[in-house]
């Protein structure tokens, strides 16, 4: 196992789960409980500190038990290691800890997150939609079983049929 | 006149305490809400920023934007990985080039691909014209919306004959879609490699010429030096990169932190500010652009004279056009990647490229079908608005414009 990903286990024996290592990416999976304070402990160890923030991410495994999954990851410009670190949440208990309080620029790509896949961020100082309208009724884009060409909203607004002769 | 006088009436406020003036009007002070755009000149876009001020200065700006957002990334879950280049055009509309370099990339690590060298010397060349193009528009669109226009002209001037290259390139201007997995497109021909030879000693002088309208301008220093300064811990905790992360004095910068392309062959150094403001970030743009003509020069004497432009791995990478024209297996794998695609191996990867904004990244996550399961994109010009109510506070109106004007934004990238 690759050693930062030792480290981890040593420290969160609980919150640990697997590693993987493929083409050159490290991949930690956590338990979502862990998450925020394995959160805390990549930025503030001496020996991680990742205080880089690269990007939060999600995806959908429509299957499975634990259907999402939360991927951050996290860079040390001082060592020069990249880490990434997922966790699953289940559909019924959609919620993860917000690591906006450790990275700031987290707040945003949560925001993301939330809009897109429909994740909800504990402590998140302003968990709105971010990329489509405030009123979107149609749910959540980016989940597996949300049809590419939308459910039909963007056909109801008035102004389409404007101009052609009825 | 009678409203003129209720006004004055109104408007002089003082200290109640004081005897003199305890009997005027007392003044009405309320927080103005100021709502900026989405049709705005100078937002680069349609971006919209509510705007709470105190007088003139911001205290809390909202950031709405989505205004441009097309779904880029559901759409790269229904398409093969050919099919998805010509969407990474779009995303910086500007910079398609770098976009597209920093997609391909990605897919090549998906897919273990190496590239032959002249490819390699070939993608460095054009990703650095590409970033001399990336910050002239910037130059001169920064110096519009404070105010200078004639920058605007000069650099637009240099863009255009650039440009005009990628169309004997490609066949296209903007959209250029040039890079291919692999490799790329097709190789220069005779009249570009001279071309570029010209420009590199037509251009340095420019740069002197651009710097002489701003540095020794007042107003433009009075709008940069000392505006939206961000420190570096905090620079990195919003994920800032690219100019804006080194304009307070990190040299994180991709092309030498995890080198790629035939940046490892050349010599460059990185500009990197000290004081985080407006200024500093500016200024690493300039340096940028002399850096940028020194690895094309070197990229010029190193590349190999003849070879292949694209890997032969006949499972991912598109056979030359004129095979495809006149041998029935190569227009066989053509049909085939267009059509079905190429099935990736099962796992997830991350690769970030260092375009001219900052670190454009592509997480990709196969579960060994012909499209990508998840496509993420870390776009720069995203995740610099998430610091924008940071900077801004306590800053003038006229600044807001300035600041994301600094970063560069893009809205096709920002809201994808």
């Amino acid at each position: 196992m690759h050693p930062l990903a030792e480290t981890i286990q040593a420290r969160f024996p609980d919150g640990f789960l697997t590693a993987q290592e493929w083409r050159g990416d490290l991949a930690v999976t956590v338990k979502r409980e862990a998450l925020h304070a394995i959160g805390r402990f990549l930025k503030d160890d001496p020996s991680m500190d990742c205080d880089y923030i690269v990007h939060v991410s999600s995806v959908d495994w429509p299957d499975e038990e634990e259907r999402f999954e939360v991927v951050y990851e996290v860079y040390s410009i001082r060592h020069r290691h990249r880490i990434r670190v997922k966790t699953r949440v289940p559909e019924h208990d959609c919620f993860v800890d917000s690591l906006t309080d450790i990275w700031p620029g987290a707040e945003f790509m949560e925001r993301e997150v939330f809009d897109m896949m429909g994740i909800r961020f504990n402590n998140h100082p302003d968990l709105r939609r971010i990329l489509m309208p405030d009123d979107f009724p149609e749910g959540y884009p980016l989940r597996k079983d949300f049809p590419l060409q939308g459910k039909g909203w963007r056909d109801t607004f008035d102004f389409l049929n404007e101009g052609t002769a009825s | 006149m009678a409203y003129l006088e209720d006004q004055r009436e109104t408007v002089y406020k003082v200290d109640p305490a004081h005897p003199e003036t305890k009997d005027l009007p007392i003044l009405r002070t309320e927080e103005l809400l100021l709502n900026m755009g989405p049709q705005h000149p100078a937002t680069h876009g349609v971006l919209k920023v509510i705007l709470d001020l105190e007088g003139e200065r911001i205290t809390k700006s909202t950031v709405v934007m989505g205004f441009l957002h097309r779904g880029v990334e559901k759409l790269a879950e229904h398409g093969t990985y050919h099919q998805f280049i010509p969407h990474t055009d779009r995303l910086d509309y500007v910079c398609a080039m770098y976009n597209n370099f920093a997609y391909c990339r990605a897919v090549e690590k998906l897919m273990n691909v190496t590239v032959p060298e002249r490819a390699e010397y070939l993608r460095t060349i054009v990703a650095e014209v590409q970033r001399i193009i990336g910050h002239l528009f910037w130059l001169g669109t920064q110096a519009l919306d404070i105010g200078a226009m004639t920058v605007f002209f000069y650099t637009f001037r240099d863009r255009e004959i650039l440009l005009d290259w990628f169309d004997e390139l490609c066949g296209a201007r903007l959209t250029t879609s040039w890079y291919r997995i692999g490799g790329v497109e097709r190789d220069f021909t005779a009249s570009l490699e001279t071309k570029i030879r010209d420009f590199l000693a037509y251009f340095p002088p420019k740069i002197d010429e651009y710097v002489v309208f701003l540095e020794k301008n007042r107003i433009w220093l009075a709008r940069t030096v000392g505006v939206a300064v961000i420190s570096a811990e905090d620079a990195l905790g919003y994920g800032l990169s690219g100019p804006t992360l080194r304009g307070s004095g990190v040299d994180y910068d991709l092309r030498k932190y995890e080198s790629y392309g035939a940046y490892p062959k050349c010599e460059f150094s990185v500009p990197v500010g000290k004081n985080g403001d407006t200024y500093d970030r500016y200024w690493i743009r300039i340096e940028e652009m002399r850096e940028s003509i020194k690895i094309i020069r070197q990229c010029m004497d190193q590349m190999p004279k003849e070879g292949p432009v694209m890997a032969e791995v006949p499972s991912v990478t598109l056979p030359p056009k004129n095979r495809v024209f006149t041998n029935l297996e190569s227009m066989i794998q053509q049909f085939k990647l267009f059509s079905q695609g190429f099935d990736a191996p099962p796992g997830e990867i991350y690769c970030g490229t260092e375009a001219h904004k900052g670190e454009l990244g592509f997480y990709i996550v196969s579960t060994g079908a012909g499209n990508p399961y998840r496509l993420k994109i870390r776009s720069p010009s995203f995740i610099h608005m998430g610091a924008f109510d940071f900077m801004a506070k306590g800053y003038m109106i006229a600044d807001a414009v300035t600041i994301f004007g600094s970063y560069d934004i893009v809205m096709g990238e920002c809201d994808r």
